[in-house]
């Protein structure tokens, strides 16, 4: 499963950083006739602007990944941050913490980035924030568990009667062993904030600036009748990576911790 | 603790969220590039409109009084006006609800049945092959996006094979009443009620086959075998109640985002209900309608999530309500 899931993701890559070789020019450019079947030099077709199709979907390449590795790393960082602080102080910091976590959780999260986009305008940078500031609060919960039952048990004990505080065990011991767990929660992280990104474009409101999977899937929509080939393309892309996420994920949370039944 | 007061509990509990999200709102209102007064009252009014605007939102008082006014305003169900729809939005979300509920329950329905479905044959008739494919075929459902699905349905089984409409909730040309009326927007409610249930059946298949197999392994399950009892009778008798627990759990946490989440799919197939709604107060900045949606939908999240720690408290006597 796992590898799988990385193949998908390596493939993903070298179409990424390739896009410029394998579909030169501007994908936004009229390249032929609109709405024409795949085929000919257009193998994957053209959309309802002539535009070529397999381009929109290299290029796209590189906003997906882009997206899912940015917002991914942030709501990684904010999740260890609130979930290590949590477990750390205990007590009253904790209490705030967490309910802060439920807070987020609790918030209607598409709608909300909805909002935020519309409301501060539809730049790429503000696009992966929102999605990244409202992504972490599960992996908090994971990390906060996860290192208050290392911080309880034997090792731990051992590291402090060596001298060392509770911040070094957590930064030097727990977070170590906890990699699996959370290059799990990462990867989960960066195929949900993909999705996020293209329901995004969808509604026409990505960075007009930038080609995404979305896009083209939100221009297919009134088109779907007649040219299958602009929805089927974009769609199985944004599949296969959010996919070859979850598998990766799945390869992660099998391995378990280190540390045994904790 | 009696239920009572734990209700009780639960329910104070619900009021520091709710007051972050009226603030959160009211932040972002405020934040927002521009003046307040044109997400509160729309665009293209006259100055004298907008004056008017100032003073009828309390727009003109300090920012301190403002929040007190907006958040007692909530607070008695007064979540003020869209324009967009030109009507109370208490009245706008009244009329959409219907809709998303009845969507939202099929496709719950729907995800549950064939998730729980799914688990019990993998569980029932193991099999390495069955297990892969079950495996793979619930993480592409997982992974693919629902307004992708959403138009592949719609390309092959409305307009290639022609079974079933495009979208909408009932037929526009036709004038139908009692048991006809049932069956048209049984109809339309198909296609959206497969797509918006394809993601969160995958999710219930993984969930209850895992606590169908760790049932099995438990001290109870396995004394009911030496007893004598077979592995199908194990699974259905012993181990199926242990998974409704996890059931409940999960179905707690996801009902709202699936009956509130349901927007893009109610856009894709044109249902009238909630989410599209509400999708359309955020494109077109109808900021009255959005956040008192924003504190409906997180009230019910909180109050759903109660509800199913009530149920798994019920269903297993070893879980105590705390």
């Amino acid at each position: 499963m796992k590898n799988l899931g990385a193949a998908i993701l390596i493939l993903l890559v070298i179409v990424a950083a390739g896009a410029p070789w394998l579909a030169p020019g501007d994908p936004f450019a009229m390249a032929a006739q609109p709405l024409m079947s795949p085929g000919g030099g257009h193998v994957f077709g053209t959309d309802d602007l002539g535009r070529d199709v397999f381009a929109g979907v290299v290029h796209g390449a590189r906003t997906s990944l882009y997206v899912g590795a940015a917002a991914a790393a942030l709501a990684g960082a904010l999740g260890l941050l609130v979930g290590g602080l949590a477990a750390l102080r205990g007590g009253l910091v904790d209490q705030v913490l967490m309910r802060g976590t439920d807070f987020v959780q609790a918030l209607p999260r598409f709608l909300l980035i909805v909002t935020i986009v519309s409301l501060f305008g539809h730049r790429f940078g503000l696009i992966v924030l929102a999605i990244g500031a409202t992504e972490w609060p599960m992996t908090a919960r994971l990390f906060r568990a996860y290192a208050m039952s290392a911080l309880e048990r034997e090792f731990s004990f051992a590291a402090r009667a060596a001298g060392a505080g509770d911040l070094r065990i957590l930064v030097r011991h727990i977070l170590p062993l906890s990699l699996s767990v959370m290059a799990a929660q990462i990867s989960y992280h960066a195929g949900g904030a993909i999705l996020v990104e293209a329901g995004l474009s969808l509604l026409g409101l990505g960075d007009p600036a930038v080609m995404s999977w979305g896009t083209l899937l939100g221009g297919a929509q009134r088109f779907v009748r007649d040219a299958w080939w602009t929805s089927l393309f974009p769609g199985v892309a944004i599949t296969m990576t959010v996919l070859g996420c979850n598998l990766l994920a799945e390869g992660f949370a099998a391995e378990r911790s280190h540390m045994g039944d904790a | 603790m009696t239920l009572a007061g734990w209700a009780v509990r639960r329910l104070l509990l619900a009021l520091p969220v709710v007051l972050a999200i009226t603030t959160l709102t009211f932040a972002l209102i405020h934040l927002a590039p521009g003046d307040p007064v044109y997400l509160l009252a729309g665009d293209g009014g006259s100055p004298a409109y907008y004056a008017d605007m100032r003073v009828k939102f309390g727009l003109d008082r300090p920012i301190g009084e403002q929040f007190l006014r907006y958040a007692a305003a909530a607070a008695t169900g007064d979540f003020g006006y869209s324009f967009t729809y030109q009507s109370p939005v208490t009245r706008v979300i009244a009329q959409h609800a219907p809709a998303s509920i009845l969507l939202g329950f099929a496709a719950l329905i729907l995800s549950i049945a064939g998730g729980v479905a799914l688990a019990f044959v993998v569980t029932l008739w193991p099999s390495r092959v069955l297990e892969t494919s079950i495996r793979v075929v619930s993480a592409a459902m997982y992974s693919a996006p629902v307004f992708w699905t959403g138009q592949i349905l719609i390309i092959v089984v409305a307009v290639k094979l022609g079974f079933l409409p495009v979208g909408g909730m009932t037929t526009a040309r036709e004038t139908l009443a009692g048991a006809g009326l049932g069956l048209d927007v049984l109809k339309h409610l198909i296609l959206p009620a497969v797509t918006l249930a394809l993601p969160f059946m995958a999710v219930v298949a993984r969930v209850t086959r895992a606590s169908l197999r760790d049932a099995v392994r438990e001290p109870f399950v396995q004394a009911a075998k030496a007893r004598g009892l077979s592995h199908r009778q194990v699974v259905i008798r012993q181990a199926a109640p242990h998974a409704a627990v996890a059931l409940t759990t999960l179905v707690g946490q996801h009902a709202p985002q699936i009956v509130a989440g349901a927007a893009i799919t109610e856009y894709l197939f044109a249902w009238p209900g909630i989410g599209a709604v509400i999708l359309h107060a955020s494109l077109h900045r109808d900021y009255p309608l959005v956040t008192s949606s924003f504190l409906i939908i997180s009230t019910a999240v909180v109050c759903s999530n109660a509800l199913s720690d009530a149920v798994c408290a019920w269903l297993d006597p070893r879980i105590r309500l705390s």
